[in-house]
Protein backbone atom coordinates (compact mmCIF):
# COMPACT_ATOMS: atom_id res chain seq x y z
CA UNK A 1 0.00 0.00 0.00
CA UNK A 2 1.53 3.47 -0.97
CA UNK A 3 1.05 6.69 1.64
CA UNK A 4 2.32 9.90 1.05
CA UNK A 5 4.64 11.04 2.83
CA UNK A 6 2.35 14.06 4.57
CA UNK A 7 0.58 10.47 5.24
CA UNK A 8 2.96 8.75 6.76
CA UNK A 9 4.26 12.14 9.49
CA UNK A 10 0.42 12.52 10.60
CA UNK A 11 -0.30 8.69 11.21
CA UNK A 12 3.48 8.22 13.10
CA UNK A 13 2.80 11.69 14.91
CA UNK A 14 -0.63 10.18 15.82
CA UNK A 15 0.45 6.62 17.05
CA UNK A 16 3.02 8.44 19.27
CA UNK A 17 0.36 10.97 21.00
CA UNK A 18 -1.87 8.10 21.65
CA UNK A 19 1.32 5.79 23.37
CA UNK A 20 2.48 8.75 25.23
CA UNK A 21 -0.89 9.50 26.56
CA UNK A 22 -1.44 5.71 27.41
CA UNK A 23 1.78 5.41 29.01
CA UNK A 24 1.76 8.81 31.08
CA UNK A 25 -1.33 7.90 32.39
CA UNK A 26 -0.50 4.77 33.48
CA UNK A 27 2.67 6.24 34.86
CA UNK A 28 0.24 9.04 36.96
CA UNK A 29 -1.96 6.92 38.23
CA UNK A 30 0.09 3.97 39.30
CA UNK A 31 2.67 6.09 41.00
CA UNK A 32 1.14 6.41 44.71
CA UNK A 33 0.98 2.56 44.85
CA UNK A 34 4.46 2.61 43.24
CA UNK A 35 6.33 4.87 46.21
CA UNK A 36 4.01 3.41 49.15
CA UNK A 37 5.32 -0.43 47.46
CA UNK A 38 9.04 0.89 47.62
CA UNK A 39 8.97 2.03 50.85
CA UNK A 40 7.02 -0.69 52.36
CA UNK A 41 9.41 -2.89 50.82
CA UNK A 42 12.15 -1.41 52.59
CA UNK A 43 10.68 -0.98 56.17
CA UNK A 44 9.70 -4.86 55.67
CA UNK A 45 13.34 -5.62 55.74
CA UNK A 46 14.47 -3.28 58.27
CA UNK A 47 11.65 -5.46 60.46
CA UNK A 48 13.47 -8.85 58.61
CA UNK A 49 16.81 -7.75 60.03
CA UNK A 50 15.90 -6.64 63.36
CA UNK A 51 14.42 -9.73 64.07
CA UNK A 52 10.90 -8.14 64.83
CA UNK A 53 9.44 -9.85 61.76
CA UNK A 54 10.31 -13.00 59.77
CA UNK A 55 9.52 -13.31 55.80
CA UNK A 56 7.43 -16.11 56.02
CA UNK A 57 5.55 -14.11 58.10
CA UNK A 58 3.98 -12.01 54.73
CA UNK A 59 3.01 -8.69 56.77
CA UNK A 60 0.40 -6.56 55.23
CA UNK A 61 1.00 -2.79 55.05
CA UNK A 62 -0.97 -2.27 58.60
CA UNK A 63 1.27 -4.43 60.34
CA UNK A 64 4.61 -3.05 58.95
CA UNK A 65 3.26 0.11 60.50
CA UNK A 66 2.13 -0.61 63.69
CA UNK A 67 5.22 -2.13 64.38
CA UNK A 68 7.53 0.95 62.46
CA UNK A 69 5.82 3.14 65.27
CA UNK A 70 8.61 2.05 67.65
CA UNK A 71 11.62 2.49 64.83
CA UNK A 72 13.09 5.86 64.48
CA UNK A 73 14.49 6.95 61.26
CA UNK A 74 17.32 9.18 61.67
CA UNK A 75 19.67 10.66 59.48
CA UNK A 76 23.41 10.57 60.37
CA UNK A 77 26.26 11.96 59.33
CA UNK A 78 28.92 9.36 59.13
CA UNK A 79 31.84 11.37 60.32
CA UNK A 80 31.22 12.09 63.29
CA UNK A 81 28.55 9.60 64.05
CA UNK A 82 25.91 12.52 65.07
CA UNK A 83 21.96 12.50 63.89
CA UNK A 84 21.91 15.08 61.90
CA UNK A 85 18.22 17.30 60.91
CA UNK A 86 17.88 15.66 57.31
CA UNK A 87 14.76 14.86 57.10
CA UNK A 88 14.70 10.82 56.65
CA UNK A 89 11.87 10.73 54.45
CA UNK A 90 13.19 12.60 51.83
CA UNK A 91 16.73 11.63 52.44
CA UNK A 92 17.95 9.09 49.25
CA UNK A 93 21.09 7.40 50.43
CA UNK A 94 21.99 5.81 47.07
CA UNK A 95 21.49 9.26 45.48
CA UNK A 96 23.79 11.30 48.19
CA UNK A 97 26.40 8.51 47.78
CA UNK A 98 26.39 9.78 43.82
CA UNK A 99 26.16 13.43 44.29
CA UNK A 100 29.71 14.90 44.71
CA UNK A 101 28.28 17.84 46.79
CA UNK A 102 27.14 15.29 49.23
CA UNK A 103 29.77 12.71 49.32
CA UNK A 104 33.63 11.46 48.96
CA UNK A 105 35.42 8.79 46.81
CA UNK A 106 35.73 5.59 49.01
CA UNK A 107 39.60 4.52 49.90
CA UNK A 108 40.65 1.76 48.65
CA UNK A 109 38.06 -1.27 49.96
CA UNK A 110 37.66 -4.95 49.04
CA UNK A 111 34.21 -4.30 49.24
CA UNK A 112 33.86 -1.98 45.73
CA UNK A 113 32.14 0.74 47.25
CA UNK A 114 32.82 3.69 45.29
CA UNK A 115 31.31 6.53 47.21
CA UNK A 116 31.29 7.09 50.44
CA UNK A 117 27.90 9.59 51.12
CA UNK A 118 28.35 11.86 53.83
CA UNK A 119 24.72 11.03 55.75
CA UNK A 120 23.71 7.78 55.99
CA UNK A 121 19.90 6.88 56.43
CA UNK A 122 19.85 4.71 59.96
CA UNK A 123 16.92 3.02 61.77
CA UNK A 124 16.36 2.80 65.73
CA UNK A 125 14.32 0.77 67.16
CA UNK A 126 12.84 1.54 70.31
CA UNK A 127 11.88 -0.67 73.17
CA UNK A 128 10.18 0.49 76.45
CA UNK A 129 11.10 4.35 74.66
CA UNK A 130 14.63 3.69 74.87
CA UNK A 131 16.89 3.00 71.73
CA UNK A 132 17.70 -0.53 71.85
CA UNK A 133 18.99 -1.60 68.01
CA UNK A 134 20.48 0.36 65.02
CA UNK A 135 19.95 -0.75 61.61
CA UNK A 136 22.18 -0.09 59.47
CA UNK A 137 22.00 -0.31 55.65
CA UNK A 138 25.36 -1.84 54.04
CA UNK A 139 26.30 -2.89 50.26
CA UNK A 140 29.10 -4.77 48.34
CA UNK A 141 30.27 -6.80 45.58
CA UNK A 142 29.74 -10.18 45.93
CA UNK A 143 30.48 -12.96 42.82
CA UNK A 144 27.89 -11.50 40.14
CA UNK A 145 26.23 -8.50 41.84
CA UNK A 146 26.14 -5.69 44.80
CA UNK A 147 24.25 -6.97 47.40
CA UNK A 148 22.49 -4.65 49.35
CA UNK A 149 21.09 -5.26 52.96
CA UNK A 150 20.74 -4.29 56.25
CA UNK A 151 22.56 -5.16 59.88
CA UNK A 152 21.07 -4.59 62.73
CA UNK A 153 23.50 -3.88 66.21
CA UNK A 154 22.31 -4.45 69.83
CA UNK A 155 23.09 -1.10 72.34
CA UNK A 156 26.17 -2.04 73.14
CA UNK A 157 27.15 -1.33 69.56
CA UNK A 158 28.93 -4.24 69.28
CA UNK A 159 26.77 -7.35 69.12
CA UNK A 160 25.07 -8.25 65.67
CA UNK A 161 21.03 -9.04 66.05
CA UNK A 162 20.39 -10.14 62.75
CA UNK A 163 20.95 -9.30 59.17
CA UNK A 164 19.05 -9.09 55.90
CA UNK A 165 19.97 -8.99 51.67
CA UNK A 166 16.85 -6.96 50.14
CA UNK A 167 18.43 -7.02 46.71
CA UNK A 168 20.97 -9.42 44.81
CA UNK A 169 22.07 -10.93 41.93
CA UNK A 170 24.18 -14.37 43.44
CA UNK A 171 23.59 -17.52 42.19
CA UNK A 172 20.67 -19.37 43.84
CA UNK A 173 21.66 -21.86 45.74
CA UNK A 174 25.15 -20.76 46.25
CA UNK A 175 25.60 -17.32 46.89
CA UNK A 176 21.79 -16.81 46.63
CA UNK A 177 21.77 -18.56 49.86
CA UNK A 178 22.60 -15.64 51.98
CA UNK A 179 18.69 -15.55 52.07
CA UNK A 180 18.40 -18.51 53.69
CA UNK A 181 17.12 -18.66 57.13
CA UNK A 182 19.06 -20.48 58.80
CA UNK A 183 22.59 -18.96 57.69
CA UNK A 184 20.97 -15.56 58.86
CA UNK A 185 20.16 -17.52 62.22
CA UNK A 186 24.08 -17.98 62.42
CA UNK A 187 24.13 -13.78 63.22
CA UNK A 188 22.86 -13.10 65.91
CA UNK A 189 24.72 -13.31 69.03
CA UNK A 190 28.31 -12.48 66.99
CA UNK A 191 30.07 -9.47 68.17
CA UNK A 192 31.82 -7.03 65.77
CA UNK A 193 34.62 -5.57 66.98
CA UNK A 194 37.50 -7.17 68.43
CA UNK A 195 39.70 -5.65 71.94
CA UNK A 196 41.49 -2.58 69.47
CA UNK A 197 38.11 -1.22 67.80
CA UNK A 198 38.28 -2.38 64.54
CA UNK A 199 35.77 -4.53 62.60
CA UNK A 200 36.74 -8.52 63.11
CA UNK A 201 33.27 -10.12 62.17
CA UNK A 202 34.31 -12.26 59.20
CA UNK A 203 32.44 -15.18 57.31
CA UNK A 204 34.52 -17.99 57.71
CA UNK A 205 35.10 -21.50 55.51
CA UNK A 206 33.00 -23.87 56.81
CA UNK A 207 30.95 -23.92 60.09
CA UNK A 208 31.52 -21.61 63.17
CA UNK A 209 31.76 -22.62 66.50
CA UNK A 210 28.95 -21.04 68.49
CA UNK A 211 29.06 -17.11 69.35
CA UNK A 212 30.46 -17.40 72.85
CA UNK A 213 33.63 -19.47 71.54
CA UNK A 214 33.84 -18.18 67.65
CA UNK A 215 32.46 -14.20 69.11
CA UNK A 216 33.63 -12.88 65.35
CA UNK A 217 33.14 -15.47 63.17
CA UNK A 218 29.95 -16.69 61.00
CA UNK A 219 29.43 -20.53 59.07
CA UNK A 220 30.83 -19.80 55.45
CA UNK A 221 28.57 -20.35 52.58
CA UNK A 222 28.87 -24.05 50.89
CA UNK A 223 30.39 -23.19 47.42
CA UNK A 224 29.92 -19.78 47.29
CA UNK A 225 33.67 -18.21 48.54
CA UNK A 226 33.28 -15.17 46.61
CA UNK A 227 30.05 -14.06 48.01
CA UNK A 228 31.55 -14.90 51.82
CA UNK A 229 34.22 -13.04 51.47
CA UNK A 230 32.17 -10.58 49.77
CA UNK A 231 29.74 -10.29 52.95
CA UNK A 232 33.12 -10.12 54.69
CA UNK A 233 34.23 -7.41 53.08
CA UNK A 234 31.36 -5.29 52.87
CA UNK A 235 31.02 -5.64 56.80
CA UNK A 236 34.57 -4.81 57.15
CA UNK A 237 34.25 -1.30 55.34
CA UNK A 238 30.75 -0.32 56.66
CA UNK A 239 31.72 -1.47 60.47
CA UNK A 240 35.11 0.59 60.08
CA UNK A 241 35.94 4.21 60.29
CA UNK A 242 35.11 5.04 57.02
CA UNK A 243 31.52 3.68 57.54
CA UNK A 244 29.22 3.88 60.98
CA UNK A 245 32.02 3.15 63.57
CA UNK A 246 31.84 6.47 65.24
CA UNK A 247 27.75 6.14 65.06
CA UNK A 248 28.07 3.14 66.51
CA UNK A 249 30.08 4.15 69.42
CA UNK A 250 27.84 6.90 70.11
CA UNK A 251 24.53 5.00 69.82
CA UNK A 252 26.37 3.01 72.36
CA UNK A 253 27.26 5.54 74.66
CA UNK A 254 23.86 7.37 74.40
CA UNK A 255 22.46 4.31 76.50
CA UNK A 256 24.31 5.91 79.26
CA UNK A 257 23.50 8.94 79.83
CA UNK B 1 -15.14 -22.62 18.98
CA UNK B 2 -14.69 -23.57 14.58
CA UNK B 3 -11.72 -25.52 13.64
CA UNK B 4 -9.69 -22.74 12.43
CA UNK B 5 -10.07 -20.62 15.26
CA UNK B 6 -8.62 -23.26 17.91
CA UNK B 7 -6.05 -24.49 15.15
CA UNK B 8 -5.00 -20.73 16.07
CA UNK B 9 -5.12 -20.64 19.65
CA UNK B 10 -3.89 -23.92 20.52
CA UNK B 11 -1.24 -24.85 17.21
CA UNK B 12 1.73 -22.70 19.40
CA UNK B 13 1.47 -24.88 22.10
CA UNK B 14 3.15 -28.10 20.44
CA UNK B 15 2.90 -27.94 16.54
CA UNK B 16 4.95 -24.51 16.57
CA UNK B 17 5.74 -23.85 19.96
CA UNK B 18 7.64 -20.47 19.64
CA UNK B 19 10.71 -21.34 21.78
CA UNK B 20 10.82 -24.93 20.50
CA UNK B 21 10.03 -24.95 16.93
CA UNK B 22 10.62 -21.23 16.55
CA UNK B 23 13.46 -20.65 18.90
CA UNK B 24 11.92 -17.60 19.51
CA UNK B 25 12.21 -15.82 22.98
CA UNK B 26 15.24 -17.12 24.74
CA UNK B 27 16.61 -15.08 26.31
CA UNK B 28 14.07 -14.73 28.66
CA UNK B 29 13.64 -18.28 29.40
CA UNK B 30 17.10 -18.75 30.37
CA UNK B 31 16.52 -15.51 32.62
CA UNK B 32 13.36 -15.74 34.78
CA UNK B 33 12.96 -19.54 35.15
CA UNK B 34 15.41 -19.99 38.24
CA UNK B 35 11.78 -19.92 40.53
CA UNK B 36 8.05 -20.79 39.48
CA UNK B 37 6.91 -18.00 40.71
CA UNK B 38 8.80 -15.16 38.70
CA UNK B 39 8.20 -17.08 35.58
CA UNK B 40 4.98 -17.29 36.45
CA UNK B 41 4.38 -13.61 36.26
CA UNK B 42 6.90 -13.13 33.11
CA UNK B 43 4.21 -16.00 31.63
CA UNK B 44 1.69 -13.70 32.01
CA UNK B 45 3.27 -9.87 31.67
CA UNK B 46 4.44 -11.59 27.92
CA UNK B 47 0.62 -13.58 27.36
CA UNK B 48 -0.54 -9.86 27.92
CA UNK B 49 1.23 -7.94 26.02
CA UNK B 50 0.99 -10.45 22.90
CA UNK B 51 -2.10 -10.45 23.10
CA UNK B 52 -2.67 -6.72 23.31
CA UNK B 53 -0.17 -5.63 20.54
CA UNK B 54 -1.29 -8.16 18.28
CA UNK B 55 -5.07 -7.01 18.62
CA UNK B 56 -3.97 -3.28 18.21
CA UNK B 57 -1.61 -3.96 15.47
CA UNK B 58 -4.12 -5.94 13.60
CA UNK B 59 -6.86 -2.78 13.97
CA UNK B 60 -4.69 -0.80 12.71
CA UNK B 61 -2.70 -3.06 9.92
CA UNK B 62 -4.77 -1.65 6.70
CA UNK B 63 -3.55 2.04 8.29
CA UNK B 64 0.18 1.65 8.72
CA UNK B 65 2.10 3.18 6.28
CA UNK B 66 4.52 -0.02 4.92
CA UNK B 67 8.13 1.64 5.24
CA UNK B 68 7.64 2.85 8.58
CA UNK B 69 5.75 -0.84 9.82
CA UNK B 70 8.36 -1.89 12.00
CA UNK B 71 8.67 1.54 14.20
CA UNK B 72 5.58 1.84 14.55
CA UNK B 73 4.78 -1.79 15.81
CA UNK B 74 7.88 -1.28 18.11
CA UNK B 75 5.92 1.89 19.56
CA UNK B 76 2.95 0.22 20.09
CA UNK B 77 4.55 -2.62 22.21
CA UNK B 78 7.17 -0.29 24.03
CA UNK B 79 4.35 1.26 25.71
CA UNK B 80 2.39 -1.92 26.02
CA UNK B 81 5.37 -3.39 28.01
CA UNK B 82 5.90 -0.06 30.05
CA UNK B 83 2.32 0.15 30.80
CA UNK B 84 2.86 -4.08 32.02
CA UNK B 85 5.59 -3.30 34.32
CA UNK B 86 4.05 0.42 35.86
CA UNK B 87 1.14 -2.16 36.75
CA UNK B 88 3.21 -5.12 37.88
CA UNK B 89 5.90 -2.25 40.35
CA UNK B 90 2.25 -1.34 41.57
CA UNK B 91 1.04 -4.48 42.47
CA UNK B 92 3.16 -7.20 42.89
CA UNK B 93 6.28 -5.31 44.03
CA UNK B 94 8.25 -8.71 45.25
CA UNK B 95 8.03 -10.15 41.79
CA UNK B 96 8.80 -7.38 39.66
CA UNK B 97 11.59 -6.57 41.85
CA UNK B 98 12.75 -10.09 41.15
CA UNK B 99 11.86 -9.76 37.30
CA UNK B 100 13.85 -6.65 37.21
CA UNK B 101 14.97 -5.26 33.76
CA UNK B 102 13.36 -8.18 31.79
CA UNK B 103 10.04 -7.02 31.99
CA UNK B 104 11.02 -4.32 30.48
CA UNK B 105 13.40 -6.34 28.05
CA UNK B 106 9.36 -8.36 26.46
CA UNK B 107 10.24 -5.04 24.04
CA UNK B 108 12.96 -7.34 22.38
CA UNK B 109 11.39 -10.69 22.89
CA UNK B 110 11.46 -11.50 19.47
CA UNK B 111 8.05 -13.46 19.62
CA UNK B 112 6.22 -10.50 20.18
CA UNK B 113 7.43 -8.58 16.71
CA UNK B 114 7.33 -12.07 14.97
CA UNK B 115 3.98 -12.46 15.58
CA UNK B 116 3.37 -8.86 14.76
CA UNK B 117 5.10 -8.43 11.65
CA UNK B 118 4.34 -12.36 10.53
CA UNK B 119 0.57 -12.75 11.88
CA UNK B 120 -0.98 -9.47 12.58
CA UNK B 121 -0.32 -7.65 9.94
CA UNK B 122 -2.29 -10.07 7.76
CA UNK B 123 -5.26 -10.97 9.92
CA UNK B 124 -8.34 -9.29 11.58
CA UNK B 125 -8.32 -8.72 15.53
CA UNK B 126 -10.13 -11.70 16.39
CA UNK B 127 -7.40 -13.93 14.79
CA UNK B 128 -5.03 -12.09 16.01
CA UNK B 129 -5.72 -12.35 20.43
CA UNK B 130 -6.37 -16.00 19.21
CA UNK B 131 -2.87 -16.30 17.98
CA UNK B 132 -1.59 -13.78 20.98
CA UNK B 133 -3.02 -16.16 23.37
CA UNK B 134 -1.75 -19.08 21.76
CA UNK B 135 1.65 -17.98 21.01
CA UNK B 136 1.99 -16.82 24.75
CA UNK B 137 0.67 -19.70 26.31
CA UNK B 138 3.55 -21.74 24.51
CA UNK B 139 6.11 -19.59 25.65
CA UNK B 140 4.79 -20.06 28.90
CA UNK B 141 4.53 -23.82 28.83
CA UNK B 142 8.25 -24.36 28.25
CA UNK B 143 8.78 -21.51 30.52
CA UNK B 144 6.80 -22.92 33.62
CA UNK B 145 8.03 -26.91 32.26
CA UNK B 146 11.96 -25.22 32.32
CA UNK B 147 11.18 -23.35 35.81
CA UNK B 148 9.31 -26.22 37.47
CA UNK B 149 12.57 -28.54 36.79
CA UNK B 150 15.15 -25.93 37.83
CA UNK B 151 13.46 -25.34 40.94
CA UNK B 152 12.86 -28.48 41.76
CA UNK B 153 16.65 -29.59 41.27
CA UNK B 154 18.35 -27.05 42.50
CA UNK B 155 16.23 -25.57 45.64
CA UNK B 156 14.22 -28.82 46.11
CA UNK B 157 11.20 -26.19 45.85
CA UNK B 158 8.01 -25.91 43.80
CA UNK B 159 6.45 -22.77 43.98
CA UNK B 160 8.53 -21.79 47.22
CA UNK B 161 6.64 -25.17 48.90
CA UNK B 162 9.71 -27.84 49.96
CA UNK B 163 9.45 -31.05 48.57
CA UNK B 164 12.89 -31.94 48.16
CA UNK B 165 14.93 -30.93 51.79
CA UNK B 166 17.68 -29.75 51.37
CA UNK B 167 21.57 -30.93 53.15
CA UNK B 168 21.78 -27.29 53.96
CA UNK B 169 18.37 -27.07 55.58
CA UNK B 170 18.63 -30.68 57.49
CA UNK B 171 17.77 -32.27 54.60
CA UNK B 172 19.38 -34.77 52.18
CA UNK B 173 18.58 -33.42 49.27
CA UNK B 174 22.16 -32.07 47.09
CA UNK B 175 20.90 -29.50 45.06
CA UNK B 176 22.41 -29.40 41.46
CA UNK B 177 24.30 -26.23 41.15
CA UNK B 178 24.11 -25.72 37.11
CA UNK B 179 19.89 -25.70 37.14
CA UNK B 180 21.08 -22.76 39.30
CA UNK B 181 22.39 -20.83 37.04
CA UNK B 182 20.60 -19.82 33.70
CA UNK B 183 23.01 -21.92 31.74
CA UNK B 184 21.19 -24.40 33.62
CA UNK B 185 17.99 -23.94 31.46
CA UNK B 186 19.76 -24.22 28.06
CA UNK B 187 20.15 -27.87 28.76
CA UNK B 188 16.31 -28.32 29.74
CA UNK B 189 15.16 -26.82 26.68
CA UNK B 190 17.50 -28.42 24.70
CA UNK B 191 15.92 -31.46 26.38
CA UNK B 192 12.43 -30.23 25.42
CA UNK B 193 13.17 -29.56 21.86
CA UNK B 194 14.55 -32.90 21.70
CA UNK B 195 11.47 -34.86 23.53
CA UNK B 196 9.12 -33.05 21.16
CA UNK B 197 10.96 -33.95 17.99
CA UNK B 198 10.69 -37.17 18.83
CA UNK B 199 7.07 -36.98 19.51
CA UNK B 200 6.58 -34.95 16.44
CA UNK B 201 8.62 -36.13 14.09
CA UNK B 202 8.01 -33.55 11.13
CA UNK B 203 9.41 -30.86 13.40
CA UNK B 204 12.63 -32.00 12.30
CA UNK B 205 15.09 -30.21 9.57
CA UNK B 206 15.72 -32.09 6.84
CA UNK B 207 19.70 -32.08 6.50
CA UNK B 208 22.16 -30.79 4.65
Amino acid sequence: MRHSALYTILFSGAVCVVCAVLVSSAAVSLKQDQLRNAALDKQRNVLFASGLADPADRLDPEQVERMFENIRPIVIDLETGRETDIDPTSFDQAKAAKNPATSREAPANRASVQRVPNQALVYEVLEVGKPAMAVVPIEGYGLWSTLYGFLAIGNDGNTVRGITYYQHLETPGLGGEVDNPNWKAAWPGRRIYDASGAPAIRVIKGTAAPADRAPHEVDGLTGATITSNGVTAMLDFWLGENGFRNYLQRFKEGQDR
Amino acid sequence: MTESYKKTLLDPLFESNPIALQVLGICSALAVTSKMETALVMCVAVICVLALSNVSISLLRNFIPGNVRIIVQLTIIASLVIMTDQVLKAYVYEISKQLSVFVGLIITNCIIMGRAEAYAMQNGPFDSLLDGLGNGLGYSTILMATAFFRELLAQGTVFGVVLLPKVSDGGWYNPNGILGIPAGAFFLIGFFIWALRVWKTDQIEAEG
